[in-house]
């Protein structure tokens, strides 16, 4: 098959997944996407004879644009448009769980500052202030108080984009230390790891130590469960242990692998690239 | 060790050791300031002061 990977940086995560693509024999057609024009109605050159395009694009703003650019010239990509949206945006993410009974921390949406310091002192301290788009915990905020409420949010709201003024207020969960990541392939788990701290923020980009781990069923109802939310994909779900269940907090669409890879026993690319080689498998006989 | 080729340092203009299966794209770390430097073609190889970090990168 002849894959595309759109990309504007290739990772450890990218360069793994061409590995693995190069070793099985498959044409690669990496489109930077930096490089690129879109056209409303003409495909790019880049795109001939493509059987599907891998989006690894790092920019979320490009993730969202290029894959609905896709859709619209029948260009099959993972992960799709829609999952892409519902994804980038952490308002969009948690009221699709919500809507699908998937356990996630409750969140309220404020669009002032007044108006947000009332869903705060409501949920109690802490509580979490996160910005709507954005990852590896970057501009998160932990609020301990009232007085730590009212500053970060005076910041926020003179941080200029309007989306720093979409106050997106979740409750804190008290997680033992670690939150499960795992990757899945619509809804079905590849590989999981802990990801350990002794800050709040355990995402292995903020150094959270990893390690393999071991579902179980109820991890993976919830799993399934919130792919479909999102609708489907190459995922990762990440879920918080409650006690006696999980939360699922956010489900990340284009997801990063490598420190997944090296903390299991699994070979993580081979088993998302035997995913796509199905996937292209299954259209190419849909469309016969 | 992997196999490493130099390619020169946009920054420092220095000679730097980079690993031999690099591809374009990629991003390498200069020894000497710590800045990121994107691979800009192979063949040779020839590295430019990689974009900074953007408020909406990541997964």
């Amino acid at each position: 098959m002849k894959v595309g990977l759109l990309y504007s940086r290739i990772r450890r995560d990218e360069k793994l997944l061409l590995s693995e693509l190069r070793e099985r024999g498959h044409e690669i057609e990496k489109i930077d996407v930096r490089k690129e024009q879109f056209n409303i109605s003409e495909p790019p050159a880049s795109l001939d004879g493509v059987d599907i395009v891998v989006d690894r694009c790092l920019a979320t703003s490009r993730s969202i644009y290029t894959t609905q650019f896709l859709d619209a010239y029948d260009v099959p990509v993972v992960n799709s448009a829609h999952t892409a949206d519902v994804c980038a945006d952490k308002v969009k993410n948690s009221l699709a769980l919500e809507r699908a009974g998937v356990p996630t921390p409750n969140t309220e949406v404020a669009f002032t500052t007044d108006s947000a310091l009332e869903t705060i002192e409501k949920f109690g301290y802490p509580c979490v202030l996160k910005p709507v788009i954005g990852s590896w915990g970057r501009l998160m905020a932990k609020v301990d108080s009232r007085s730590a409420a009212e500053a970060i949010l005076e910041h926020k709201a003179t941080l200029g984009h309007y989306e720093h003024k979409v106050f997106y207020v979740q409750e804190f969960v008290e997680k033992p230390g670690r939150d499960i990541r795992v990757l899945a392939v619509d809804g079905e788990p590849i590989a999981a790891m802990t990801r350990s701290s002794d800050h709040w923020l355990t995402n292995a980009a903020k150094g959270g130590e990893v390690e393999a781990f071991d579902l179980d069923d109820r991890a993976r109802e919830l799993v399934a469960a919130a792919s479909d939310a999102v609708g489907g994909g190459l995922l990762g779900v990440d879920l918080m242990e409650t006690g006696e269940d999980y939360t699922v907090h956010e489900v990340n669409h284009t997801v990063e692998f490598k420190a997944l890879n090296d903390a299991v026993d699994v070979d993580v690319p081979a088993q998302v690239v035997d995913w796509i080689e199905n996937k292209v498998a299954t259209e190419t006989e849909a469309s016969v | 060790m992997a196999e490493t080729i130099t390619a020169e340092d946009p920054l420092t203009g220095e000679e730097i050791e980079i690993p031999a299966d690099v591809e374009v794209g990629e991003i390498v770390d200069s020894p000497a300031t710590g800045a990121e430097l994107e691979v800009v073609s192979v063949d040779p190889v020839t590295l430019e002061e990689a974009p900074e970090l953007e408020e909406d990168w990541g997964e």
